[in-house]
C-alpha cells in the first residue's frame, strides 16, 4: 500500500514519517514515531484513553486520520513534564491517588491539560464535563476530579 | 472518607499501625503519570506480525469443513493456523491444580459451542491483512440446536454443549453432578418452622471491561526461548498453560507481565499467550495477539450469571432455623473458573449467619454462552446478593425490622459454620449497628447492645448430631478428574442419554441418567449398583471396589481442589 510522508510537531520537536494511507494518528504515534504514551482502549472513539492535543484541542487519536495533522502541533503525555520537572497535573494526580492501573491516565491528563490551558480555574462541573469522554474503570473518577481541581488551585506554582 | 471505629475489638489489635490508615503512594505511580508504565503493547518489535481469529457466528454448530486456501494466498499473510497445528488442543485452566477435565480447545476442531469461539487463526503483517484473509476463509457449518438457559440445559434431551461433560454439568468429587453441602436436617427443620419463605434470584453476566484489552506479544529470544509480554493477571497460570498446550518446557518461556491495564478477573484465562507463542513458533517472527474492544465484549469471559433458589424456615421470633439453596452457575460452553467459584461459594453458605440446618446443591452448568470466568469476589458476590435480597424478603414476610433480623441471625465468634470451621473475627453485628446509625434506621436497644464477641460458641459451636445425607446426583461411570489421566469412555449397556453426540477424541464419562430430577426421568442410582464394566477407568485396580454405602460420609471434601481427600 502506498505510504504518505507526514510532517508535524510532536511535543515541540519536528517529526517526519511515512505512514500508510488511511492510518490513524494513534498507530502512527505509537508504532511510527514510538511515542507509547497514548493508549489503545477501543479504537472506536468511546473510551478516551487515546486522547492527544492537536493545536491545543483534545482529539481522539484513534479516530484522527494521521495525514490531517500535517503541519500541526501534537501534544501527548510523554511531553508533559519539562525534563525531570513534572507538570502540575502530574503532581496532582500523584498526590490525589488519581490512577490505579494507570491505563486511562495519559488520556485523562491530556483532557485535563486542554481544560486548564483555556480555563485556569474551572468549576467542579467544568472538570467533570472536560473528562466526560474519558473512561476510567478503576478509580471511580472522584480522585481524578479532585486532582484536576488541585492542579488548577496550585496554578502550576506549587509544583513549579 | 475512611472512618476508623477503633472502639471495636480494641483489645484484639495492636493499635500502633504504621501504614494502615495512612495514604501510601503506589510504586508505579510515576510511570503512570508520565505515560511510561510498560503495558504489554508498549514493546516495539521490528517485523511484528499480528494474529486475528475467525470466530464462530453460531451458538452451536458442527464444523463440516474449513477451506483456507484462498486466505493463505492473500497479501501479507504469513501463516494460517488450524486446530491440528496446536500440539495439545485441549485444556482446562485449573488442570494446573489438578481440578477438572481438559475440555476447551485453543481452536475449535469438530464443533463450535458459543458465538465467537475461535476456529482459525491468521498471522499477517497487519491487522487489516488478517481481517482481509479471514473474510476469505470458508467454513461449512451444520447448525446444531443450542441451549442458553441453565435449567433448560440440564433437562433430559437438552443439546449437549461440551463433549467432555455430555450432561452439561461439571463433575464434582469424581462422582456428583453438583457440589453438595449438608449440615443438619433441612427438610425436618422446614417442617417445624412457623414460616417457609422461598425466593428465586437471577443475576446477569457482567463483563469486566478493563480499559486495556487482553493481549500478548511473543517473540523469539536467544537460545531457542520465547519472550512473552502479556496483560495477564495470572503470570504463572499463563506460563503453565502455554507450556502444556504447546508441549514445551516452561524454562523455554520467558514471561514478562505485572503491568496490567485493569483486569478485575478478566485477565486470568491464559488465552492469548499460548496462541501468540504458537504464531511465533510457526513463523519465527514476533507475533501480537490482542483483542479489539468488540472481541473483549463478545468473547472476553464475563462474571458468569447465577441463578439461586433459597428456601428459609423461619420462626415467629425471627430465628432462621433452616436454609436450603439450589444454585446454577452459567459456566458458558467451557469450565474456565466456574467450577472453582462454586467450591468457594459453597464454603461461604449460608452467608454470615448462624443457621443450624443448611443444605445446598450447586450446579456448574454448560450452556452455549460465552465461557465465564473470574471477576472480583466471584462465587460469593452472586449468592450474597441473593442471600441479602432474601433476608429482606423474610423480614417483610414475618413483619420484622430487616436490620434486627440480620443482627439476630448473625454469626458470632465461636459459632460452627456449615462447612465445619469455627467462625472467628466476625463483625456483622457491628456492621449492622453502624449502618443503622448512619442510615438513621431505628433498631431496638437490645439489638444495639448485641456483640459479635458475646453469645457465640457453646451449643452454637457444635456440628449437628444428625446430618441428613443423600446420593442424589451421582454420576455413573465417572473417571478421575486428574490432569494427565485419559480415562476411557464408559459405555453403559443400555444407553440412557440419547442426545449425546460421540466425540471419540475427547475423554468423556457417560452419565447414567439426565441431571434433572424431572418427573418421568430415570432415577439416579449409586454407581456400584450397576455391574462394573471392564472399560470403566479404575486408577487403583489392585484395590477391591468398595460399595458406596460403606464409604465415609459424603460431606468430607477438600475445599480447595474439590476432590476427595486421598
Ligand atoms: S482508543 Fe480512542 S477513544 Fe478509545
Ligand atoms: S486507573 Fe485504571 S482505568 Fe483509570
Amino acid at each position: 500500500m502506498a505510504k504518505k510522508p507526514i510532517q508535524f510537531q510532536l511535543n515541540g520537536s519536528g517529526q517526519a514519517i511515512f505512514a500508510e494511507e488511511g492510518s490513524n494518528l494513534l498507530d502512527v504515534l505509537r508504532r511510527g514515531v514510538g511515542d507509547l504514551s497514548p493508549k489503545y482502549g477501543c479504537g472506536q472513539g468511546t473510551c478516551g484513553t487515546c486522547t492527544v492535543l492537536v493545536n491545543g484541542e483534545p482529539r481522539l487519536s484513534c479516530l484522527t486520520l494521521a495525514e490531517t495533522v500535517e503541519g500541526q502541533s501534537v501534544e501527548t503525555t510523554a511531553g508533559l513534564a519539562h525534563g525531570p520537572q513534572l507538570h502540575a497535573l502530574q503532581h496532582a494526580f500523584m498526590d490525589n491517588f488519581a490512577a490505579q492501573c494507570g491505563y486511562c491516565t495519559p488520556g485523562m491528563l491530556m483532557a485535563a491539560k486542554a481544560l486548564l490551558d483555556r480555563n485556569p480555574s474551572p468549576s467542579r462541573e467544568e472538570v467533570v464535563e472536560a473528562i466526560s469522554g474519558n473512561i476510567c474503570r478503576c478509580t471511580g473518577y472522584e480522585p481524578i476530579i479532585n486532582a484536576v481541581l488541585a492542579a488548577a488551585q496550585s496554578g502550576g506554582r506549587r509544583y513549579g | 472518607m475512611i472512618e476508623f471505629r477503633k472502639e471495636y475489638f480494641a483489645d484484639e489489635r495492636d493499635d500502633n499501625l504504621n501504614e494502615i490508615g495512612k495514604p501510601t503512594q503506589r510504586q508505579d505511580m510515576l510511570g503512570h503519570v508520565t505515560g511510561r508504565s510498560p503495558y504489554f503493547d508498549d514493546h516495539l518489535f521490528d517485523g511484528l506480525l499480528h494474529l486475528k481469529c475467525l470466530r464462530s457466528p453460531h451458538h452451536h454448530a458442527r464444523i463440516r469443513s474449513v477451506d483456507t486456501s484462498e486466505a493463505e494466498r492473500m497479501p501479507g499473510v504469513k501463516k494460517v493456523i488450524r486446530a491440528r497445528d496446536v500440539p495439545l488442543n485441549l485444556n482446562t485452566l485449573l488442570s494446573l491444580m489438578d481440578f477438572g477435565l481438559d475440555d476447551e480447545p485453543m481452536l475449535a476442531d469438530k464443533k463450535v459451542c458459543y458465538v465467537g469461539e475461535p476456529v482459525v487463526a491468521v498471522v499477517a503483517e497487519t491487522e487489516r491483512a488478517c481481517f482481509d484473509a479471514i473474510a476469505k476463509i470458508r467454513v461449512d457449518y451444520e447448525v446444531l440446536p443450542h441451549v442458553l438457559d441453565v435449567e433448560e440445559a440440564i433437562k433430559p434431551g437438552a443439546p449437549s454443549v461440551n463433549p467432555t461433560y455430555p450432561t452439561n454439568t461439571f463433575l464434582y468429587h469424581e462422582k456428583y453432578d453438583h457440589q453438595k453441602l449438608r449440615f443438619g436436617d433441612v427438610e425436618a427443620a422446614l417442617r417445624q418452622a412457623d414460616h417457609v419463605v422461598e425466593g428465586r434470584y437471577q443475576m446477569s453476566p457482567i463483563e469486566q471491561a478493563p480499559t486495556e484489552t487482553c493481549g500478548a506479544i511473543a517473540a523469539p529470544e536467544t537460545n531457542n526461548r520465547f519472550v512473552v509480554y502479556t496483560s495477564t493477571q495470572a503470570l504463572f497460570f499463563s506460563l503453565g498453560t502455554a507450556a502444556k498446550m504447546l508441549k514445551v518446557s516452561s524454562n523455554r518461556l520467558h514471561f514478562i507481565g505485572g503491568t496490567v491495564g485493569g483486569g478485575f478477573g478478566g485477565k486470568v484465562d491464559s488465552i492469548h499467550e499460548p496462541m501468540a507463542i504458537l504464531g511465533c513458533m510457526l513463523t519465527g517472527k514476533p507475533v501480537r495477539y490482542a483483542w479489539d474492544r468488540e472481541e473483549e465484549m463478545q468473547v472476553g469471559a464475563p462474571r458468569g450469571a447465577e441463578r439461586w433458589y433459597i428456601t428459609d424456615g423461619v420462626m415467629n421470633d425471627g430465628r432462621i432455623i433452616a436454609r436450603k439453596f439450589i444454585g446454577y452457575f452459567d459456566s458458558g460452553a467451557y469450565t474456565r473458573l466456574s467450577s472453582y467459584a462454586i467450591i468457594k461459594g459453597t464454603g461461604h453458605l449460608p452467608g454470615p449467619y448462624t443457621i443450624p440446618n443448611v443444605s445446598s446443591d450447586v450446579y456448574c452448568v454448560f450452556t452455549n454462552r460465552t465461557p465465564a470466568t473470574a471477576m472480583r469476589g466471584f462465587g460469593i458476590t452472586g449468592v450474597d446478593f441473593s442471600i441479602e435480597a432474601h433476608m429482606d424478603k423474610v423480614a417483610s414476610k414475618i413483619g420484622m425490622n430487616p436490620i434486627e433480623l440480620r443482627i439476630l441471625n448473625s454469626y458470632r465468634d465461636g459459632d460452627m459454620k456449615a462447612h465445619r470451621r469455627l467462625a472467628k473475627n466476625t463483625a456483622l453485628i457491628e456492621c449492622c449497628q453502624v449502618v443503622a446509625e448512619k442510615a438513621k434506621w431505628k433498631i431496638g436497644s437490645e439489638y444495639k447492645a448485641m456483640s459479635s464477641l458475646k453469645g457465640g460458641g457453646g451449643e452454637r459451636a457444635l456440628i449437628p448430631a444428625h446430618t441428613a445425607i443423600d446420593q442424589k446426583g451421582m454420576v455413573r461411570g465417572s473417571g478421575t478428574s486428574s490432569f494427565g489421566y485419559q480415562p476411557q469412555p464408559y459405555v453403559p449397556s443400555t444407553p440412557t442419554f440419547p442426545s449425546t453426540p460421540a466425540f471419540p477424541s475427547v475423554p468423556a464419562y457417560t452419565p447414567a441418567a439426565s441431571s434433572s430430577p424431572a418427573p418421568g426421568a430415570p432415577e439416579r442410582r449409586p454407581a456400584e449398583n450397576a455391574p462394573t464394566p471392564s472399560s470403566t477407568y479404575n486408577p487403583t485396580p489392585s484395590q477391591p471396589a468398595t460399595p458406596v454405602e460403606q464409604r465415609p460420609a459424603v460431606n468430607r471434601f477438600s475445599s480447595i481442589s474439590g476432590l476427595r481427600r486421598r
